[in-house]
Order: C-alpha cells, then sequence, then structure tokens
C-alpha cells in the first residue's frame, strides 16, 4: 500500500477538502492504484533531462510587455456581483483574527 | 424549419445571401429545434434565447445595409460552459458555479460574436473539464446522439453532441488531454486542437494551464478551420497566446496532398480495438490514394503518456481549483470559521472526479514526493516532446486512432478511474507536446458507432493537418471507408 486511510486525511488537509469517511475508503484505494501505475515513470532514465514546465516559442525576451497604460478596471461593482457575501465594498468572510 | 440539424457554414452564408432566411429567423428555428430535441440528448445545460437573437439583429442590420457581416455571419453555434460568457451563466458542470455570471467574455467568445456567430447557449461537460465520458457533470449525463445508451465522450461532450444532433452548425469545446477530439471520434463530428497558445484562453476557466486550449468542432473539415482562423491569434489578455500570425486555413483547402509524408506511429496501434483499428488503416489507404507516402515510425515514450498526464494534469488542477473557497464564486457552505467555511464548501460542492484529481494532484506536489511525480513527470514530458520533434524531421504528419474504442455504454468504465484514464492514451500526447492535433470522422463501426482519425503536425502547421483532413473528407473519407 503506497496510501493509507491516515495518509488520504492529511493530504485531504491539505487540500483543504471536508472528506467523508466513505470518500476516504474510496480515494485510499483509487489514489493507491492509479500512483502505483504512476511509478511506472521510474523505468526511464532521466538524469539528463531538462523538465519541461511549459511549452515555449522562440520570440524575443520582452515580447509579452506592453505599454503601462491604465486601463479601466471591471469596477467594483461588477466583481462583487458573484460574491456569497459582500459589503462596503469588500468580499466578507467568517472572522479571521481568532478571539 | 429544421434546417439547421444539417447545414454547413457555407449553406449558411449561402442560405443568407440567397434571402432563403435572415439571420433572426435561422436563430429563432435553431433555438426552437435545439431546445425541443435537447431532452435526448441533455447536450445544452442552457440557452441564452436573447443573446442569440441579438446578435443576429445584428447579422440581419448589416446584410440590408450591404455590409459585411463577417466570415461567420448568422451562424449558430454552442459553446462549452467552461468558457465564459457577459452575463450568461457559466456552470462548468458543477454545483460550486450553478448560479455563477460571469462579468465579461471570454476573448474568443468577442472574436466569434464580431464575425457574426450566434450563441444559442452553453453546453454540458464533466465538471471543470476533467473527464472522458461527460458523466462528471452535476448536471447530469450527455447522451451520445449516434446511439443513445453510449457516452459522447469527455469532456466537451456536449458540443460534440449538439454538432452530432444537429441542434448547432458548429461548437467550441476545451481540449487538454483530448476533450476536443476524443468526444469528436465518439459523435462522429470534426474537432480542432489547435497549436498550444494559438487560441487566447482569456476567459476559458482554467484546469491545467500548461495543457489547457479552445478547440473548435464542425460538421466539415471547412467549418472547424473557419472558426479557428477566426479566434486564433496573440491577444494580450493572455500572456501565453502565440505572436504566430495566423494564416487562411480554408483558403489553402484545394484537396492536393500528394508526396505528403505520413508516419503511422506503432505505438498507436497495439491495444486498438480491432475494428477501429481496421478503419483507421482503410483511411490510410485512402490518404495513399491520393498520393501520400506513409512509413512506420516509432515514438517510444508513448507508454508514459499517461502517468505523465494525470501527474501534471492533477498539479496544475489542484492549484487551479483552489480558487474556489467560497469566498468569490456565488456557493458558500455556512460555518463559523474561515478555515471551516473553506473545506465545507469544497467538499460539499466539489464532484467524485474534482475530488480525485485534486487529492492527486496535492499528493504529487507535497514535501517529499514533487521531485519523485511532479518533476520527473515534467522530464518524462520532454522526452514525449522530442519524440514528435524527431518524428518531424521525418515526416508532415502523423496519423493515428483518437481513442482505443468507439464511444462505450454509460456506466461502464464510471467506477474505474485508472481505466477510463487509461483511455486517453492517444490523445493526451499531443496536448503535452503542445501540437496541432484534430479528429476527422473516418467510418463507422459494424454497430454503427463512429471512429474518429488523428492527424498530428508540427507547431502551428494547422494548415498542413487541415489540408490533409479536407483532401480526405472530400475524397469521400468520411463515410467512403465504411
Amino acid at each position: 500500500m503506497k496510501i493509507t486511510e491516515s495518509r488520504v486525511r492529511d493530504v485531504a488537509d491539505l487540500a483543504n477538502l471536508n472528506l467523508t469517511d466513505a470518500e476516504i475508503a474510496r480515494l485510499a484505494k483509487d489514489m493507491d492504484e492509479i500512483l502505483t501505475h504512476m511509478d511506472a515513470l521510474n523505468e526511464l532514465d532521466t538524469s539528463t533531462v531538462e523538465p519541461m514546465a511549459q511549452v515555449l516559442y522562440q520570440s524575443e525576451e520582452t515580447a509579452t510587455l506592453r505599454p503601462d497604460e491604465i486601463i479601466p478596471p471591471i469596477g467594483i461593482e461588477a466583481a462583487l456581483a458573484n460574491a456569497p457575501l459582500a459589503g462596503a465594498g469588500y468580499y466578507k468572510v467568517p472572522k479571521v483574527i481568532e478571539r | 424549419m429544421n434546417q439547421i440539424a444539417s447545414l454547413t457554414i457555407e449553406q449558411v452564408q449561402a442560405g443568407l445571401a440567397a434571402r432563403q432566411f435572415s439571420a433572426v429567423e435561422l436563430a429563432q428555428s435553431a433555438l426552437e429545434f435545439a431546445q425541443a430535441e435537447n431532452p435526448k440528448t441533455n447536450a445544452y445545460l442552457h440557452f441564452c434565447p436573447e443573446r442569440a437573437l441579438a446578435a443576429a439583429e445584428r447579422v440581419d442590420k448589416k446584410l440590408a445595409a450591404g455590409e459585411n457581416a463577417g466570415p461567420l455571419a448568422g451562424v449558430p453555434i454552442a459553446v462549452k460552459d467552461v468558457i465564459v460568457t457577459q452575463g450568461v451563466r457559466t456552470t462548468c458542470g458543477s454545483r460550486l458555479l450553478e448560479h455563477y455570471i460571469p462579468p465579461y467574455n471570454a476573448t474568443a467568445i468577442t472574436r466569434l460574436e464580431q464575425a457574426g456567430a450566434v450563441i444559442l447557449g452553453k453546453t454540458n461537460c464533466d465538471e471543470f473539464a476533467m473527464g472522458s465520458s461527460n458523466e462528471n457533470s452535476a448536471f447530469g449525463p450527455v447522451r451520445n446522439p449516434v446511439a443513445l445508451d453510449r457516452v459522447p465522450g469527455g469532456s466537451s461532450g456536449g458540443s460534440a453532441a449538439a454538432v452530432a444532433q444537429g441542434t448547432a452548425v458548429a461548437a467550441l469545446g476545451s481540449d487538454t488531454g483530448g476533450s476536443v477530439r476524443q468526444p469528436a471520434s465518439f459523435c462522429g463530428v470534426v474537432g480542432v486542437t489547435p497549436t498550444y497558445g494559438r487560441v487566447s484562453r482569456y476567459g476559458l476557466v482554467a484546469f491545467a494551464s500548461s495543457l489547457d486550449h479552445i478547440g473548435p468542432f464542425g460538421r466539415t473539415v471547412r467549418d472547424a478551420a473557419l472558426l479557428l482562423e477566426t479566434m486564433a491569434g496573440r491577444d494580450e489578455c493572455d500572456a501565453t497566446s502565440a505572436f504566430a500570425p495566423v494564416p487562411s486555413f480554408t483558403k489553402q483547402l484545394d484537396g492536393e496532398v500528394s508526396g505528403t509524408r505520413i508516419g503511422l506511429p506503432r505505438e498507436y496501434f497495439e491495444g486498438l480495438a480491432s475494428e477501429s483499428g481496421d478503419r483507421i488503416r482503410h483511411a490510410v489507404a485512402l490518404l495513399e490514394k491520393l498520393g501520400c507516402e506513409v512509413r512506420d515510425i516509432s515514438l517510444p515514450a508513448t507508454k508514459y503518456a499517461v502517468p505523465c498526464y494525470y501527474i501534471i494534469a492533477t498539479a496544475e488542477a489542484s492549484s487551479n481549483l483552489a480558487r474556489y473557497d467560497g469566498v468569490r464564486y456565488t456557493t458558500r457552505a455556512n460555518e463559523d470559521t474561515l478555515s471551516g467555511m473553506y473545506r465545507a464548501t469544497r467538499g460539499q460542492g466539489f464532484g467524485a472526479e474534482c475530488k480525485r484529481r485534486i487529492m492527486l494532484g496535492t499528493y504529487v506536489l507535497s514535501h517529499g514526493y514533487y521531485d519523485a511525480y511532479y518533476l520527473k513527470a515534467q522530464k518524462v514530458r520532454a522526452l514525449i516532446a522530442e519524440d514528435f520533434r524527431r518524428a518531424f524531421t521525418q515526416v508532415d504528419a502523423i496519423v493515428a486512432p483518437v481513442s482505443p474504442s468507439p464511444a462505450f455504454k454509460i456506466g461502464e468504465k464510471v467506477d474505474d478511474p485508472l481505466e477510463m484514464y487509461l483511455s486517453d492514451i492517444y490523445t493526451i500526447t499531443g496536448d503535452l507536446a503542445g501540437i496541432p492535433c484534430m479528429s476527422v470522422p473516418c467510418g463507422k463501426t459494424s454497430e454503427g458507432l463512429p471512429v474518429g482519425m488523428q492527424i498530428l503536425t508540427r507547431h502551428f502547421d494547422e494548415t498542413g493537418m487541415f489540408r490533409l483532413a479536407d483532401a480526405f473528407e472530400k475524397a469521400g473519407g468520411f463515410a467512403g471507408s465504411n
């Protein structure tokens, strides 16, 4: 076993994800199977290979820079239109500073 | 007037020019037909009649004034619900975004509408584009219009189904590991994944940013090529969009492909369902008849593509989906603490497949595992890209299957995530390398299920890819190999 239920709980904690006991049991099985399959990559010697993070093309170093001009922003009202809870021009969340 | 069911873009243009119908009449009949037919497949999640009719009216006004109404004037299209549309609900197939109304348009949407396209509605898909069968949508699966007990493929299953069912002339999807090409092959339509960076992703809800593409579906190669050339090109709102000039693909579809060197990667024909293999081999024989030179090639890193892809894609997804925390996007679980609110919102909001991928991605990025999984996968990705680079020094195009089997039954693979992942083997390589690739129909199995042939070319050589696909289509390849 690569993955235990206790390890699944740790990872869910990192991912900010509530899981039910049934989901944890299922994920332990699935992740174990999938991660075992992923171990096939260890057959390859990649000691001299540079990692590829992105598909890149030839272009000038400054190609993606644009003039520093102010573009009208989307506006507070539009930006907050989808907020579950907003107030005074901000997103509202449960109290962060503990008493 | 159910003419939309079989119209091509050229026929829409001819009909408008000959005043057989106005853009508004076409939009109205298309909306009526699509809404009436939709319960059969669940391809659309919602329609946007006001927006469609307003767009059609603009086209009619321009035509009445004798102005150019654009290359897509009056063309009714469907848009996958992971591409944002200002003022029109965009759910990503997720409960979390059930009520999300985007405040802006994706660049691809802006460009298509400027060209006269009429958006009928938003199509169903796997939640956040994660899936190969469209069974991961929070709003129910899509049924394949060709065989209603089967999946349409995924994740852009709704878009492929709409074009196949005749409820849209063309459609937009997104492809991260095959999500345009595989449903196109399952439903018997054309589906295109352009070069990475060809089409701006501004307004495409992010899944795996180093792999995500927007791509078109059409009934013909020309229709798909026309959509692509209309929305492609550099966009300041997406720093990863490419500067490469966009040629007119459609002007170069002359059917002349004699001398094109085609490679058949032997790794792609192992483990292929026999009937699918037969259809592809017939298709290749037709391409030879057209004067193409066919040779066997090898892409040796292929067998590592599935683990490589599912490490990189889940890692990026776990990061991209972190934003759905209950703060900004419409849905929030009521909890007293901030961290409790994050966890409960995500736990209640995400479906099983999204949770699986968030967990896998978080695991492979976690301390002590990053080098063994994520970094290793990035190196293997470089080997896969190098395979293609080397192959394209010997051949101009690669022809391969799209999927190991034709459309499978709804529910058949739903309990076996690894089996589902393995079925992506032939499509994920193109995304990892960032090269253009497409699926063109090449016949049907004895059960009547469509089979797609995949064509892959060099970076930015969509022209060569479309020329080959179009010549094949014109030579009767879509039905001819049946």
